[in-house]
């Protein structure tokens, strides 16, 4: 197991830095001169040019541009913004909201998404599991931010139960409401993902012999079903993270929060490469934890998994 | 295993109980009448229809009968394990008096476990993957309240599991199931059924998954577990040998009904209904004289000649064979030796000896079998010659042209020579594609003909397996077992080749089905001139088919010789072992 997992973490370095470098490379091959960029509509004279070209190393090939970047990025140096805030701080300020927002949201897709998707397996055909499979289909069908400002509307403003916009510390409280709408496609896929697994499992030969050695109805459903039940949920939800850190745009937008994808849409919006590519990095480390994080808890459930590697 | 001199005895010592002193006992368990039904969109389907039966105290009752005719869901309603939307929908089944289809779930759940144990069929699917061992046997143990206290709970399920034949259970119980083997599984199983000291035990084909030598050892310490704890057994089982071995009393079944019940003996001996009378004919026995008709296709086909009634293209073909270099081997295999590299964590890796220093013959138009426990190698040999896997050492020919190099066009050559027929007929078609397109497919792949020239070729093929030309419409889940592997072939032989290799080719079929198959591949090896290398477990199949056997164990082969001489003289101890194992080998069945 501690040998897996370290061969695991070894298999990061190449992927950390493939993801980097191909990022950088986009983000610096794009169209548009970073110092006219810098400079706006003023014109520097040559010499600053030349000058600034050798401090950012602009002058040399883009893999050497790179290392020196990357030498900056682990001592710390993450750059600056366009506005001279260095990256370093806008990174501390937009990933504890987003951090919050999407623990938030898995808590309550995995939770609620396995209860009703459980209770909707085991009563398959009834009422219960029809009316999970349409509410699932309308929430993977209707577009988050339709759900969005539909649930802004209904509870910040009619009923008046949340707050309608996030303020700036975005403390818990205030993040339920986004996190309900940022779980909610997810949600659905959880439903029916465990949903399918549990009706299987149910049919499955050794849930027929534990019931035949005598057990209780809510044993054999929660020992035999449930646990064999959640290996696939649990590598949805793995994957799911990574996508509820970077792809919040929608919701942050929606609730006015400080997050992760706001800033990293506007740093692209504004060509500001030092902050697009180091959102990027701690983003691709962020994923491939996650899917480590899978990893071992696959092998947590599923013992198989465990011996076979 | 110790217990086998003792076993010796349960089986020459059949039957104490018969009917006569069985009127003086209780009856355990009475099922009067049972019907069973599935509910479906088109309605209800009956699966059991007015099944009626009577199991004593202390004794074996087997139900006999082919997939399909209910005897599994008689025994699943017993204790309410019935799959889906199965429900019973009359009759009663008493157990010590009680009716248990009247029974509330709670007291259902009671009974289970507890009075009547229940040991699965496949010893693969029937233990939870994610469990340890001990964890499944401790649940069972813990449920029917058969020990208290953690300790004594794990005492129990040691014992349990020695019982059952697991001698090094106390270091095992932290394993998991994928790290038993099959036999090792269904002991588990056997030890989790018999753990509470049920009155009854149902054992549902509880060796049919697993190889001829260990389904005796099983069922011998079954047996003898049973007999010491005066347990009373429902045995279901398709193989009739292996029931009237086992049991004192047959209940033979058919399309959900009872048709012949009584004595074993009596029954194999003088079958009266048309259906066991058919079961017992197919039945593939060591002793049968059936088999000595038929091992002989040779002795026919000289009268045949003699008499000049065969058609003579067939005569000339005959001939010609005959004549052209008859001693030559169509397949040579020479010192053939196959290493696996099993991955070990980590950069290490460990060697598997799958196939050791192999070396055999195959003259044209002739069958080979290859005899070997699973694990032996057998299906591995089947893989080098059919060029499916590399070979790490010695040389394989095929019409004197070593395979081994073959690439592109070359290797398509060979492989329009060379066809498989694999075991499972479920798996090997393609779901979405429907018949006719299955048996192209090949012709497609080789480029061979026009659209209109492979459309007549399929019809001919499914004219020779000896199915409707309208099936070519069809897709495999509307076949049965039996059609599909028949397809398996027609697709085989698509390709006019040479050879068929038969991987396990009948295994997982009913008896009356694999006689059926058997007799179709006969045919075909005499009107196409075929050469079979027929690979299986089952030493009886190979009786009826086969030339020439080579017996495989750990890799070798441990004897090779004609069929006749392995059946009647193996030398090897490993086959006497092998023919031994046979269920009903020795039986003489009424005919």
């Amino acid at each position: 197991m501690l040998w897996y997992t370290g061969k695991r973490l070894l298999q990061m370095i190449p992927v950390f830095f493939g993801a980097t470098f191909l990022i950088y490379f986009m983000v610096f091959s794009l169209p548009g001169d970073p110092i006219a960029a810098l400079y706006g509509d003023r014109t520097p004279s040559p010499g600053v040019i030349a000058q600034i070209r050798a401090q950012y190393y602009l002058d040399q090939p883009l893999l050497v541009q790179y290392f020196h970047y990357m030498v900056g990025f682990f001592q710390g140096d993450l750059g600056t913004t366009y506005s001279g805030r260095p990256v370093s701080e806008v990174m501390a300020s937009a990933f504890p909201v987003t951090a919050r927002l999407a623990m938030l949201a898995l808590i309550f897709e995995a939770f609620a998404g396995v209860l009703v998707g459980l209770i909707a397996g085991l009563r398959k055909g009834k009422l219960f599991d029809a009316s999970a499979l349409v509410v699932s289909l309308l929430l993977i069908s209707v577009p988050t931010f339709v759900i969005g400002f539909v649930l802004q509307f209904v509870f910040g403003v009619q009923l008046g139960w949340a707050r309608t916009t996030v303020s700036g510390e975005a403390p818990l409280n205030e993040l339920i409401l986004p996190a309900l709408v940022l779980a909610s496609v997810s949600f659905a896929y959880i439903v029916r993902l465990t949903r399918a697994s549990v009706s299987d499992n149910l049919n499955a030969d050794f849930v027929r012999t534990a019931t035949a050695k005598g057990l209780s109805r809510p044993r054999v459903v929660t020992v035999h079903v449930l646990r064999n039940s959640l290996v696939p949920v649990v590598t949805f939800l793995g994957v799911d993270l990574g996508s509820l850190m970077v792809g919040a745009i929608v919701t942050e937008g929606i609730f006015n929060i400080n997050g992760v994808g706001g800033t990293v849409y506007k740093a692209i919006k504004l060509g500001e490469g030092p902050t697009v590519v180091s959102f990027i990095a701690v983003m691709v480390v962020i994923f491939v934890l996650a899917n480590l994080l899978v990893d071992l808890l696959y092998a947590a459930l599923d013992p198989r998994i465990r011996y076979a590697k | 295993m110790t217990q086998i001199a003792n076993d010796d005895v349960f089986q020459t010592l059949p039957a104490s109980p018969t009917t006569t002193d069985s009127a003086s006992r209780q009856p355990l368990l009475q099922i009067r009448d049972l019907e069973v039904g599935f509910q479906t969109q088109h309605g209800l389907v009956p699966a059991v229809r007015g099944v009626s039966l009577t199991l004593y105290e202390g004794q074996t009752l087997a139900i006999v009968g082919e997939s399909g005719s209910g005897k599994t869901t008689t025994a699943q309603a017993i204790i309410n394990l019935l799959a889906g939307t199965g429900k019973v929908t009359a009759g009663e089944i008493l157990f010590e008096g009680r009716d248990l289809t009247k029974l509330s779930a709670k007291e259902i759940q009671d009974v289970r476990g507890r009075l009547i144990g229940y040991v699965p069929q496949d010893p693969m699917s029937n233990l939870n993957p994610v469990w340890n061992i001990g964890y499944q046997v401790e649940e069972a143990i813990k449920a029917n309240n058969v020990a208290q206290g953690k300790r004594e709970v794990r005492k129990r399920t040691i014992e349990v599991l020695q019982e059952a034949g697991l001698s090094d259970a106390a270091d095992r119980l932290k394993q998991y199931p994928h790290q038993f083997s099959g036999g090792m599984r269904q002991r588990v199983l056997i030890g989790i059924g018999l753990s509470a000291r049920p009155r009854l035990l149902i054992a549902d084909e509880p060796t049919s998954a697993l190889d001829v030598t260990v389904q005796r050892q099983i069922l011998d310490h079954l047996g003898t577990l049973t007999r010491d704890y005066g347990t009373s057994v429902l045995f279901i089982t398709h193989d009739l040998g292996l029931a009237a071995e086992r049991a004192e009393q047959l209940v033979v079944m058919y399309k959900g009904k009872v048709v012949e019940s009584g004595p074993s003996r009596e029954i194999l001996a003088n079958p009266r209904h048309p259906y066991t009378q058919r079961l017992v004919a197919a039945a593939p026995s060591l002793a049968s004289r059936r088999i000595q008709a038929k091992k002989n296709p040779q002795a026919d086909a000289e009268k045949i000649y003699s008499e000049g009634s065969l058609d003579t293209g067939l005569i000339a073909r005959a001939t010609k064979r005959e004549n052209a270099a008859p001693d030559r081997d169509l397949i040579s295999v020479q010192g053939v030796t196959k290493v696996y590299r099993i991955r070990k964590g980590g950069f290490r890796s460990d060697e598997l000896l799958a196939v050791n220093d192999v070396s055999f013959g195959v003259k044209k138009g002739t069958t080979t079998a290859i005899v070997g426990e699973s694990g032996s190698g057998k299906s591995t040999v089947a893989k080098l010659i059919l060029q499916l896997e590399g070979i790490t050492k010695g040389r394989i020919e095929f019409d004197g042209q070593d395979v081994a190099g073959l690439k592109g066009a070359e290797l398509l050559k060979f492989r329009r020579r060379v066809q498989p027929v694999f075991q499972d007929p479920y798996g090997s078609l393609d779901p979405q594609y429907n018949v006719g397109n299955t048996i192209a497919e090949p012709l497609l792949a080789h480029k061979v003909g026009t659209a209109r020239e492979r459309q007549a070729r399929v019809l001919e093929l499914l004219d020779q397996v000896s199915l409707p030309s309208s099936t070519r419409f069809r897709y495999p889940s509307e076949l049965s077992g039996g059609q599909r592997q028949r397809i398996a072939v027609a697709r085989a032989l698509a390709l006019k080749p040479d050879v068929l290799v038969l991987d396990e080719a009948v295994s997982a079929l009913d008896v009356l089905v694999q006689g059926q198959i058997l007799n179709l591949l006969t045919e075909l090896q005499a009107e196409l001139d075929l050469t079979y290398l027929f690979i299986t477990h089952d030493l009886a199949v190979v009786r009826l088919v086969a030339d020439n056997v080579c017996v495989m164990k750990k890799g070798q082969i441990v004897e090779a010789a004609t069929t006749d001489e392995v059946f009647d003289n193996p030398r090897e101890l490993y086959t006497q072992e092998l023919l031994s194992a046979i269920p009903g080998g020795n039986f003489e069945f009424g005919r």
